[in-house]
């Protein structure tokens, strides 16, 4: 791992900040190499050596993965596999678990997130994310995207809020069809439309990365449609994560996929070539279908 | 990966249909190198009767083609291959169209093998594409047990012995144009004799081309207008 050792000692040492386990000896043995290109050139943020535990259990076992910059990368493998764990430890939404260990080396843009300092607020701004069922808030569509800008600051008065409403509603594709119902409950939407006040209040905070839990699971395949188009428009823009069952799914939407197994981390690769040719047999197997 | 993979697809249906396209393929390719090995056994002997029936066996060959492509296109359609299930629909899609076309030449062949049957001192030429019609035919023998197989090494095998018929076709044409010269009165016959040579020719040339979707197939690797030592190189880097 030549350049994972190269990208490591590229990061400031006090972004290196690694988290010591209280019990050493329930970390699986790392006796496993990542199959295909886990680090790019441009990465937004970059994981290494994470390991993961929920109480005694190990979830994640010694993953290194990079998020490139504008880029959508796909989470797939079986559950239980590790893969909406490992995203959520990169906003730390895994801090509000209580039993929840992490430990590794995780940055945005070199910046250590796991450092003392760290306002997860702030990292959960920067780092957005959107669920697997849609959750507005009991509150109207304009209240749903106005709550992050306002407790962030964002506007200083209703014209410039009204504008970051409008242009998050804009750009998660909702606009036209919401705009003369602004003051309408946000549950009141069906669940494609609810889906994207979901992304529209993550974009509202202006965030650089957007994590992805299954945003589609919940909705029929023409809102699934429009959510795709939409995660395609938003790559200009964004970097992305999202974790996907739908292994359609992640081969229209990504530019990489990474393939997870029982908290490993089995191969990553261009989306084009592990859906054509994944080198990992593990893999193969699961894309095409098979059980080993 | 084993050729046995194909059992262990979670969904039985799914195990059966691309077992069912793997062996129509099988099916149509043992249909069209029997029309292969009659077409020539005709045109040697004679057999009027047999190059008739080989004349008019092509459209089983295409119904079989029609049928095979609607198999793939349901697959398609409704399973959403992907890897190796998808190269090998692909592969399939492409292999069929090459072994139609290959019945096409054996049909071809059939026609002129009945002309040729009651042609005056035919034994004098119609038996010189014997050896490399038996050459064709065994590269595609070759071609189908490579993808019964999946066996690269055999498929690379038979994708180096193209060259060895080219070279017998260009012989068997400077020898039917020294026949023509010394019997001119024979020309048409020649021409015909010649027409079927070019017909195993491109027959080795379709068997080449089903063994690169073998490769294709079980490596991924798209080996299609690569020279032989390119193939090699690649399939050596692959790896097993």
């Amino acid at each position: 791992m030549d350049r994972a050792e190269q990208q490591g000692a590229a990061a400031p040492e006090a972004t290196a900040t690694r988290r010591q386990l209280d019990i050493r000896d329930h970390v699986e043995p790392a006796d496993y190499q990542t199959i295909g290109t886990p680090f790019v050139d441009d990465a937004k943020m970059t994981a290494r050596n994470v390991n993961v535990f929920y109480g005694e259990k190990q979830a994640i076992t010694n993953i290194s993965l990079d998020i490139g910059r504008n880029e959508v990368i796909a989470m797939i493998g079986p559950s239980g596999c590790g893969k909406s764990t490992f995203l959520r430890t990169l906003n730390r939404m895994n801090d509000i678990i209580p039993i929840c260990r992490v430990e590794g080396e995780f940055a945005l843009d070199g910046e250590d997130i796991y450092g003392g300092d760290q306002d997860t607020v702030l990292l959960r701004a920067r780092v957005g994310m959107v669920f697997q069922k849609p959750n507005p808030f009991p509150k109207s569509i304009y209240e749903n995207v106005a709550y992050g800008p306002r407790i962030h600051g964002l506007a200083h008065n209703k014209a410039e809020m009204d504008e970051i409403v409008e242009d998050s509603l804009r750009r998660a594709s909702l606009f036209n069809e919401v705009k003369d119902q602004l003051d309408k409950p946000g549950t009141g939407l069906s669940g494609g439309q609810q889906q994207r006040l979901c992304i529209a209040r993550a974009i509202a905070v202006s965030p650089e990365v957007i994590l992805m839990d299954e945003p589609c699971s919940a909705l029929d395949p023409i809102a699934t449609a429009r959510i795709e188009e939409l995660i395609d428009e938003l790559r200009e823009n964004y970097t992305i994560a999202i974790v996907t069952h739908s292994m359609q799914q992640a081969a229209r939407v990504s530019q990489r996929t990474a393939y997870f197994h029982m908290g490993k981390l089995i191969e990553v690769g261009d989306t084009k070539q592990i859906f054509t040719m994944p080198k990992h047999e593990l893999t193969e197997n699961y894309i095409t279908g098979r059980f080993g | 990966m084993e050729n046995t993979l194909q059992e262990q697809h979670t969904s039985q249906r799914y195990n059966a249909e691309l077992e069912g396209l793997r062996s129509s393929v099988l099916t149509m390719g043992g249909l069209v190198e029997q029309q292969c090995r009659q077409a020539l056994e005709a045109l040697v002997k004679g057999d009027e009767e047999l190059a008739r029936t080989v004349a008019r066996s092509d459209h089983q060959v295409n119904e079989m083609e029609l049928e095979i492509s609607a198999q793939c296109t349901d697959i398609l359609a409704r399973r959403q291959p992907a890897a190796r299930d998808l190269r090998m629909v692909v592969a399939i899609i492409r292999m069929v169209a090459n072994l139609e076309r290959i019945g096409d030449e054996a049909a071809k062949v059939g026609r002129m093998a009945r002309k040729l049957a009651d042609g005056r001192d035919r034994e004098s030429y119609c038996s010189e594409p014997q050896h490399l019609g038996q050459g064709a035919s065994d590269m595609l023998r070759g071609a189908l047990d490579a993808f019964a197989r999946l066996d690269v090494d055999g498929a690379i095998a038979i994708i180096a012995r193209d060259p060895e018929i080219d070279r017998e076709f260009k012989t068997l044409t400077r020898l039917l144009m020294t026949h023509m010269m010394e019997q001119p009165q024979r020309v048409k016959n020649m021409l015909r004799v010649n027409s079927c040579a070019r017909a195993f020719e491109r027959i080795g040339d379709h068997a080449v081309n089903l063994c690169e979707e073998v490769v294709y197939l079980v490596e991924g690797s798209d080996v299609r207008h690569l020279s032989i030592e390119e193939i090699r190189e690649r399939h050596s880097a692959w790896p097993s």
